[in-house]
């Protein structure tokens, strides 16, 4: 089967340090991939990359098989039409309401009208739990955990075939937290797209992953099924989810 | 050995690289501007965002460098009894030179700073990269609006600047200098050709497009939180005004050759 989303032997240098130094992962369709790694380790440049957002320096990114990379502006802009992002921060637009931010891609990509823009809108809010009443206020009004919902909602208003996840539960207490990651699981599930989250939240990892790939010193040095994270047999990947200083791993402070 | 010429190369290089930058973002900036998808809502939000809301601070700078204009014209007319030129002088200085210049230079602290500030907060937040994961170009929903504005609405704004800062002029020739309101009116309009007008509006086209262009090159390429923010918020302020300056010397000789 084709895989919906491939990085082969991605590689990036970033102000002379190499951050990526020959990524290779494949998602499959309807497949939930969580990339764990410490901070600092190239999991958002992997994202980007994959995204189209950064240039690799080396190496392909391919969806449904066609090579992306170095597609021109033009032709990629109907590539992003698959993907669905959810920023760490939310990246909600301070200057339009919570539905238009939601809507966003309905009526500025797709020229659907205003009206039925905002009844889908409005739809997707239900479907994320965020009350209908927060439609027509700023993001900024909104909390962190309601951030998070709107910004569910704009990545899951078109029905993707990829959605990608950045960090979706850093800055959240454990309830909302949690509460977001049931919600990406059942949006994954309801849309069938294939998903692609970094985080170095565990609990969030073994809640939303089918797979989990451990990103370290450019490289993945670990895969395997998220059943299996606790009997992985690597020790950088034992160290990590045990949270201990003391191992492969050295810790950066 | 430490060569002494090294840090002015280094210097001179990266300003060449900027020139460049700025060159090739300013060149796409305007392609933007012609190629669809069109986004006309954002076009009239910046429109009057950039035109409509300036009038006060255009119109205020107006009228005083027009009423200063007329006296020091006045002072130094007296040295050759020359008083009486004091109306040809003021319009020609306010539709050739001052008009656009001050304008431009205004906006560059009004619209600049602000366009900068606006995107280079929407880089930092991850806001353009959510931009460009909804399969929008920020360049043609956020630049080529705000270009676009500038450019069409720094004539319509150096056109009231003009007429504000020559019934300044009016106002302290008639009032404090013993003018003949009517005369001074009739000396106004003899004087001024069309070329000078359009001379200032050309200026002032350019001028609206490098303030745009200059305040959205620096935000969009703002980077580290903050600081980042701010740093491109100067950056686009002083790189407009030099520019304006520049370039306000190199469309007067073109005219005046």
């Amino acid at each position: 089967m084709t895989a919906k989303l491939q990085l082969v032997d991605i590689k990036k240098k970033l102000r002379g340090r190499q951050v990526l130094d020959g990524v290779d992962l494949d998602v499959a369709p309807g497949q939930s991939l969580v990339v764990i790694g410490g901070s600092g380790q190239g999991k958002s440049v992997t994202l980007k990359c994959a995204l189209g957002l950064m240039k690799p320096d080396a190496g392909q990114v391919l969806v449904d098989g066609a090579e992306v990379t170095r597609m021109p502006r033009e032709i990629r802009g109907r590539v992003m039409k698959k993907f669905g992002m959810l920023f760490q921060g939310g990246a909600l637009f301070d200057s339009l309401t919570v539905w238009e931010n939601i809507a966003f891609r309905l009526i500025y990509a797709d020229k659907v009208g205003r009206k039925e823009a905002r009844d889908r809108a409005l739809a997707t809010m239900r479907k994320v739990r965020l009350a209908p009443e927060f439609a027509d206020v700023r993001p900024i009004e909104l909390s962190g955990g309601m951030q998070k919902r709107a910004g569910l909602a704009r990545a899951i208003i078109a029905k993707p075939d990829i959605l990608f996840f950045d960090e979706p539960t850093t800055g959240l207490d454990p309830i909302t937290a949690d509460a977001i990651n049931d919600l990406i699981v059942e949006m994954v599930k309801e849309i069938g797209c294939a998903a692609v989250s970094i985080t170095h939240d565990m609990a969030s990892a073994r809640k939303i992953a089918d797979e989990i790939a451990m990103l370290h010193g450019g490289k993945i040095v670990w895969r395997g099924p998220a059943a299996q994270i606790d009997n992985s047999g690597n020790a950088m990947v034992d160290q990590f989810i045990a949270g201990r200083a003391d191992g492969p791993i050295q810790a950066v402070v | 050995m430490i060569n002494p010429f090294a840090p002015v190369g280094r210097a001179v290089l990266g300003i060449l690289r900027e020139i460049g930058r700025f060159s090739l973002f300013a060149g796409r900036s305007a392609a933007s501007v012609f190629s669809p998808p069109f986004f006309m809502g954002q076009f009239a939000r910046q429109s009057l965002q950039i035109g409509y809301f300036s009038l006060p601070v255009i119109g205020l700078t107006a009228v005083f460098i027009g009423a200063a204009l007329a006296l020091n014209i006045y002072v130094g007319g007296a040295r050759f009894n020359a008083e009486s030129f004091v109306p040809n002088i003021v319009v020609l200085g306010i539709t050739r030179e001052l008009g656009p210049v001050l304008a431009g230079l205004m906006l560059a602290g009004r619209v600049s700073a602000g366009v900068a500030a606006e995107i280079g907060t929407m880089r930092v937040t991850e806001q353009i990269d959510a931009m460009n994961t909804l399969s929008t170009d920020p360049f043609k929903f956020l630049i080529a609006p705000r270009v676009l504005a500038a450019t069409l609405t720094l004539p319509l704004l150096v056109l009231v600047a003009d007429i504000i800062g020559v019934m300044g002029g009016y106002l302290v020739a008639v009032n404090s200098l013993d003018f003949n309101g009517a005369t001074y009116l009739r000396n106004t309009l003899d004087f001024l050709e069309s070329q000078d007008v359009i001379l200032g509006l050309v200026k002032a086209a350019v001028f609206g497009f490098i303030i745009a262009a200059m305040g959205a090159y620096q935000g969009y390429n703002s980077q580290g939180g903050a600081l980042g923010v701010g740093r491109a918020t100067t950056n686009a302020v002083v790189g407009s005004i030099v520019l304006i300056l520049a370039v306000n010397y190199l469309i007067t000789a073109f005219f005046v050759e």
